[in-house]
């Protein structure tokens, strides 16, 4: 142990780990925020903090779970997708593969799931705490207006990946999902004013969703693909934006003394 | 290419020594122009690409069961029964009502959208999911559905066999009897 402050010294002169952090950390105000302005990942972040604005009862830390909850969603829905395929004879029974028989399936498809359900829940007390402590108000207009997109977001993922278990509860959840997207006004089979447009159901808004005019082959594969690469990247652009903005509009809103 | 260069020289000396003469004003015109031009083909390319986009979301090929389709011989079919022959597979019954008219119905409760059954024993068409109940014309008469079945155009093809189209829907009227309705969504053979 004699020797630890030797080895650290040999470790830091070292040209790697020179070449990685650049420059020698010391635990002062400056380095510290060097070490959040230097950090491509932590640059979003507002490097100084009031005190008073992470008080948990303030903002109930619901904004950086709701990030958790979508991180971990992430690296399980990844490892997920290793043993899915999003076919109308293997869906239903992949998941049954993943619950039985696959190595840790079972938590993984668990923790996709309830997280998934955990994150719907968190993102709206996120936007409950954010109106009720009036956070939403000028400079920060616009930053609201990015976080109602990604509620939105967040629940057409939670749509989205409801069907592809293709099981009785996402087919009918998909079924009534896309008949209400029938009743769009002129761009729905079923919606008011569509006929002087001359929509069929071969050619209205939830043909394009399903990619046929029944729930089969193409609406799982296309539900999917929103699902695992359409949205979340949409979604984590406009999170990059929403992180941004709140550094930029001066940090977390902090309570009235 | 060095005389080339002395004349765009040339040519900005020009600009500078008359700005604000016809000269300096023809060059913002043009600059003007050229910068509408470029944006403008940006647009517009971003506008065809969008659209063909938007187009690429709608197939042209369908991998389900077509929407026109035959189903056999007006004799296969005895006088006052229903046919579940085609409800799996193209959601239809073919219905043959007791005077020898056809019509084709969506198999489709006008309450949730669940698949009622033909029940035989009680002529009528029973709906699991909440106990709608329907006469064999797709008129409902108990439970919560709130209009008759919808029916589909049902006419007879060249080759003597009946053809259905579910293109052509006849949406069934709250309280109306859709024979009554729809005269044309009856086939006499």
């Amino acid at each position: 142990m004699k020797r630890l402050p030797e080895i650290t010294d040999k470790v830091k002169r070292n040209l790697i780990w020179k070449s990685i952090f650049r420059r020698d950390y010391r635990n002062n105000v400056r380095d510290r925020a060097q070490a959040i302005f230097g950090n491509v990942f932590l640059h979003l972040h507002p490097v100084q903090v009031r005190e008073s604005a992470v008080k948990l009862r303030f903002t109930w830390g619901m904004g950086g779970i709701t990030f958790f909850a979508f991180i971990t969603l992430v690296i399980t829905g990844v490892v997920l997708m290793f043993y899915y395929h999003p076919t109308i004879d293997q869906a239903y029974t992949d998941i049954k593969d993943l619950e039985f028989q696959v190595p840790f399936g079972v938590i993984l498809r668990n923790l996709h799931r309830w997280g998934a359900h955990f994150m719907v829940i968190v993102v709206m007390i996120h936007m409950f705490r954010v109106f009720m402590t009036g956070s939403y108000k000028a400079p920060r207009q616009f930053n609201w207006g990015i976080g109602v997109f990604l509620l939105v977001l967040t629940f057409l993922l939670s749509f989205t990946g409801y069907l592809t278990p293709w099981d009785q509860l996402g087919f009918w959840a998909i079924t009534v999902g896309t008949n209400m997207g029938a009743a769009t006004p002129l761009l729905g089979y079923q919606g008011p004013f569509s006929e002087y447009l001359h929509i069929t159901p071969y050619n209205d808004v939830r043909f394009a969703l399903l990619g046929g005019a029944q729930v089969g082959g193409n609406a799982l594969l296309r539900s999917y693909i929103w699902h695992c690469v359409a949205i979340p990247l949409i979604s984590i652009i406009l999170m990059f934006v929403h992180f941004w903005r709140v550094r930029k509009d001066g940090g977390i809103s902090k309570p009235q003394k | 290419m060095q005389d080339e260069k002395e004349l765009v020289t040339e040519q900005n000396k020009e600009i500078m020594d008359h700005s604000g003469t016809d000269a300096g004003q023809a060059s913002g015109d043009r600059r003007k122009f050229l910068m509408r031009v470029g944006w403008g083909s940006l647009a517009g390319f971003l506008a065809i690409n969008s659209a063909a986009f938007l187009r690429f979301f709608y197939p042209r090929v369908l991998f389900e069961p077509p929407s026109q389709f035959k189903v056999g011989f007006p004799a296969d079919y005895p006088l006052g029964t229903v046919s579940s022959q085609y409800q799996r597979e193209y959601r239809t019954w073919i219905i043959r009502l007791q005077d020898g008219a056809f019509f084709a119905m969506e198999t489709k409760c006008t309450h949730l959208g669940c698949t009622p059954s033909w029940m035989e024993s009680q002529k009528k068409f029973k709906c699991p999911c909440h106990g709608s109940g329907y006469y064999i014309t797709g008129l409902n008469f108990e439970g919560p559905a709130p209009r008759p079945m919808d029916r589909y155009k049902i006419s007879l093809a060249e080759d003597g066999q009946l053809q259905v189209d579910k293109t052509i829907k006849f949406p069934g009227i709250p309280g109306k009897e859709s024979n009554e309705v729809y005269p044309q969504s009856l086939l006499k053979v």
